[in-house]
């Protein structure tokens, strides 16, 4: 069959699932005083229509910023703005200032499920689609099922159109960077990336790669050359991409600052809740939040980010391939979910994307990684009352990656780049790597849905009551600490010989 | 209790044969597990949570009937030679034309009923009798008449063909009727299969002298002419018609408005209703018509049988006989209509051109049935469409 009817049959397919899960309940929704993330964007749309610009992010008697104060860089902002624009049209109840607060109705939630639904397939879908077809290799029945399993991925439907949130807009703005880049144009690409910046301040987590990379590419042209133009034209263009975005806040320093102040709220501690990273599984054995005050915790959790992503992004900057590049991107923003300040569970999301990009390359780890980061969530998924989209959305996950992309069989060693893991256990016995994988795979599923299911069905022991969260993040986090690792293991190895490539295709 | 079932208790009273009834028994027998109170006769539009989730579970389960039903129907298509990949082959493409069949997704699923569980049968008579296990697909559409009796449109294709060429086992050269070959014990063998099975399902209730309480409960000839929606068939465009006359009349002053009668036909109401210009149709008009549009179809294949295909193709044109010119007859009658004729299209290239017509249009005569809002029945429609015309274009190139 023709690619363009395969692709529009995925695509197509790919937003009936989404809708079907928005059918589900929101996060939040019928728990009053506070509701969730729902309400929290129908408050910022209410905000942003009925207050002037300089007042959205400052604590006035119109805005009181503890009831889900707009705590995301401008872009957020200007997209609720236009929300709110069309909200009003339907139905001036929505947005009403004070009045609209935990308001709660079919209608409304229509109106709000669709207005994801319209910023995906602005943004995010078709940097899928383009990505799948323009910079992956392989037959177009390849492409197609990589397109297909891009955008099965559980985590992001279920957090965008269940928990209700726009990260398609951040990461679909960080895909069209990294598309552009793919194809050589830099300066698009690091305007996209701004506009993902300006969006989410989490796209930081992906900052480090595009930096490296640009500008070890321009080292490589030359600083004294056409280097340094490409480079005063990324500059130039982040610049005026940036001041675009902050432009009604730039006419007053201090107002700048109340903004960076509300993005980046340096006094909420560690961690918060159960997630999936070093610090809060370290909490288990070692209480560090009571060992350590608050500012030696901020500098620990800066040095370690540091040090875990220092080596990767040395390596792109020497080394600028787009391959490198796309692992850089997973390395970085794993390194930052697991050592940094402050992170939450839906963090993980970020480290998801360019794992998904890696769908086509190595289709074992990529489908293994992006299951255990949709189970790390399991607990947010519970509250918000998602079990059945979860289990539906894994399983048919599971099965199209294994089935469609032949996860299971293109496992040899070679194909798994494990050629380095032998170099550092030259200690042990020759042991069968991809078989070990490919177990660990199992039994990895196996636990998974255990632990899901107790955590629905059984009742934790009184004296645990966190037992089960406990649980998950912990097995959670040692998954990622060990893709972490192998990504780095992978980044560090050469190219795959031109044998292994040929046989691929 | 099961006698008490025929009675009138509500609106949504049991108007389909005693096996389903059985069925529904059979049902609820499970439902009890899941919730207790959806089980008494007083709660009607009872919809906890825990209910929904059990009768759509019962649904998908029921599915696998289907299931096993389009696997049998696959493994009798034809095979053309050349090595094509899955896609392309044309077991697959009709796999997937039954399986995502977008009108059975949407009435089952969405609107809720168990369709695919009786196409399931349908399908495997179908199946059998085109392996040539007539005793089975006999057995089959026996049982499937006593689940739903709207089955009676096609019961015509499946009596003349079994009697035809099941019973006279022997054609004469030129293909016509070769009375000596009789064999007399094979009548009795269908006869007494259908009539055991008919035997079991209604037996109960002629003991219980109910008989004529059932037979009035399945056929409502009360209900008018045409559903609350409207299918569309050949009475839709008479309605209209008089509609238009009547309007035409009133303005050109022929008629006086005072006497014509206070109906409205769209209201969307279930009731008889009078035409005022044209004739009024009665439930016996409409059997006339209905028997006259399939009798060309009958004679064929009694006077020429085309062996299994030919009795799929009578089988058709029985369905769309009957809906076109049938007493009250729904929309979702199409359907009996397209998923056997899905059969037929990944066969020949011209069933395939009559196959993307008439599945396009049924499908989209099914949209007003749906209430949820536009997005999933807009993209599931434009998938099948989609997936249609380009597999059978590339299957019949």
């Amino acid at each position: 069959m023709q690619t363009w009817s395969l692709v529009s049959l995925c695509v197509l397919l790919g937003v009936v699932v989404r809708w079907g899960v928005s059918l589900n309940s929101y996060s939040g929704a019928g728990r009053p005083p506070m509701f969730g993330d729902y309400e929290a964007q129908r408050h910022w749309q209410e905000v942003t229509y009925n207050l002037p610009v300089q007042e959205w992010y400052l604590n006035t008697t119109d805005n009181n910023l503890n009831y889900w104060g707009l705590d995301y860089p401008p872009l957020t902002a200007y997209h609720s703005l236009i929300c709110a624009y069309i909200a009003k049209i339907i139905n001036p109840e929505w947005v009403e200032l004070h009045k609209s607060r935990g308001y709660e109705s079919p209608a409304h939630k229509l109106f709000m499920r669709a207005t994801v639904l319209v910023a995906d397939l602005l943004i995010y879908i078709p940097a899928v689609v383009l990505y799948c077809l323009y910079l992956t290799d392989g037959s177009a029945k390849k492409k197609v099922s990589t397109l297909f399993c891009f955008l099965l991925y559980p985590g992001l439907i279920l957090i965008d159109y269940g928990h209700f949130q726009y990260n398609g807009v951040s990461l679909g703005f960080a895909l069209w960077g990294v598309l552009a880049l793919g194809l050589g144009w830099d300066s698009l690409g690091s305007m996209a990336f701004c506009l993902a910046l300006n969006y989410k301040q989490m796209e930081l987590y992906h900052a480090l790669p595009f930096f490296c990379y640009l500008l070890g590419k321009c080292v490589k042209l030359g600083l004294m050359g056409r280097g340094f133009f490409l480079l005063v034209r990324i500059a130039s263009t982040v610049l005026v991409t940036f001041a675009l975005c902050w432009l009604p806040f730039l006419s007053d320093p201090s107002r700048a600052l109340q903004v960076v102040r509300r993005i980046f709220p340096v006094a909420r501690g560690l961690f918060e809740d159960k997630v999936a990273n070093t610090w809060c599984s370290l909490n288990i054995l070692i209480k560090i939040r009571s060992i350590l005050s608050s500012d030696s915790q901020i500098y620990l959790s800066t040095a370690c980010t540091l040090l875990a992503v220092l080596p990767s992004s040395v390596r792109l900057l020497t080394k600028p391939t787009f391959w490198q590049f796309k692992l850089a991107l997973a390395n970085s923003s794993l390194a930052f979910f697991l050592f940094s300040y402050q992170v939450h569970e839906k963090s993980i999301l970020l480290a998801a994307l360019p794992v998904c990009l890696l769908l086509n390359d190595l289709p074992l780890v990529a489908i293994y990684f992006l299951q255990v980061s949709t189970f790390s969530m399991v607990p947010l998924l519970l509250k918000d009352g998602l079990l059945v989209p979860y289990v539906v959305t894994s399983l048919a996950f599971l099965f199209f990656g294994v089935f469609l992309l032949s996860a299971l069989e293109h496992c040899s060693e070679e194909e798994l780049r494990l050629g380095a893991y032998h170099k550092l256990l030259f200690c042990l016995p020759k042991l069968d790597m991809a078989c070990i994988v490919r177990w660990k795979f199992y039994i990895s599923v196996a636990v998974m849905a255990g632990l899901s299911f107790a955590s629905v069905a059984l009742v934790p022991p009184p004296h645990l009551p966190d037992l089960f969260p406990v649980l998950v993040s912990t097995t959670a986090f040692l998954h990622f600490f060990g893709t972490f690792l192998y990504f780095n293991v992978v980044q560090f190895s050469g190219p795959p010989s031109r044998k292994s490539q040929k046989k691929k295709n | 209790l099961p006698s008490e079932i025929h009675k009138n208790t509500s609106e949504w009273t049991l108007d389909y044969p005693p096996l389903f009834a059985w069925f529904e028994f059979g049902l609820s027998h499970v439902a009890q597990h899941f919730d207790r109170n959806m089980l008494l006769v007083e709660n009607l539009n009872y919809d906890s949570p825990a209910t929904v989730l059990f009768q759509r579970l019962s649904v998908i389960f029921t599915d696998l009937v289907f299931i096993f039903a389009v696997r049998e129907c696959c493994r009798c298509v034809q095979e053309q030679k050349g090595s094509r990949d899955i896609l392309n082959r044309p077991s697959f493409v009709l796999a997937v034309l039954l399986l995502w069949n977008f009108g059975l997704l949407i009435v089952d699923h969405i609107h809720f009923q168990y369709n695919g569980f009786l196409f399931g049968f349908l399908l495997l008579s179908v199946a059998k009798h085109l392996q040539s296990r007539h005793l089975q697909g006999a057995l089959l559409f026996a049982l499937l008449l006593n689940l739903k009796h709207i089955y009676l449109y096609v019961a015509p294709a499946y009596g003349i063909y079994l009697l035809r060429s099941y019973c006279f086992t022997q054609d004469n050269k030129d293909g016509s009727i070769s009375w000596r070959s009789f064999s007399p014990l094979r009548l009795i063998a269908l006869g007494s299969i259908v009539g055991s099975v008919c035997a079991l399902s209604f037996g109960p209730f002629i003991a219980m002298g109910q008989l004529p309480q059932v037979l009035s409960r399945l056929f409502p000839f009360k209900r008018g002419l045409c559903h609350a929606y409207w299918a569309p068939n050949i009475w839709a465009l008479y309605n209209i018609l008089d509609k238009v006359l009547v309007t035409l009349g009133v303005r050109l002053k022929l008629l006086q408005e005072a006497e014509l009668p206070r109906a409205s036909m769209t209201g969307g109401l279930v009731q008889e209703f009078q035409h005022s210009v044209l004739p009024s149709i009665t439930p016996s008009i409409t059997l006339v018509c209905t028997l006259l549009s399939i009798l060309p179809a009958a004679a064929s294949i009694w006077w020429r049988p085309g062996g299994a295909r030919g009795f799929l193709r009578c089988l058709l044109l029985c369905a769309l006989g009957s809906f076109m010119f049938g007493w009250h007859v729904h929309e979702k009658a199409i359907l009996i209509a397209i998923l056997p004729l899905s059969i037929l299209a990944v066969e020949s290239r011209e069933d395939a051109g009559i196959f993307l017509v008439l599945t396009t249009t049924g499908h989209y005569s099914l949209f007003p049935l749906i209430f949820t809002p536009l997005p999933i029945k807009a993209v599931l429609m434009l998938m099948f469409v989609i997936y249609s015309f380009t597999a059978l274009r590339k299957l019949h190139r």
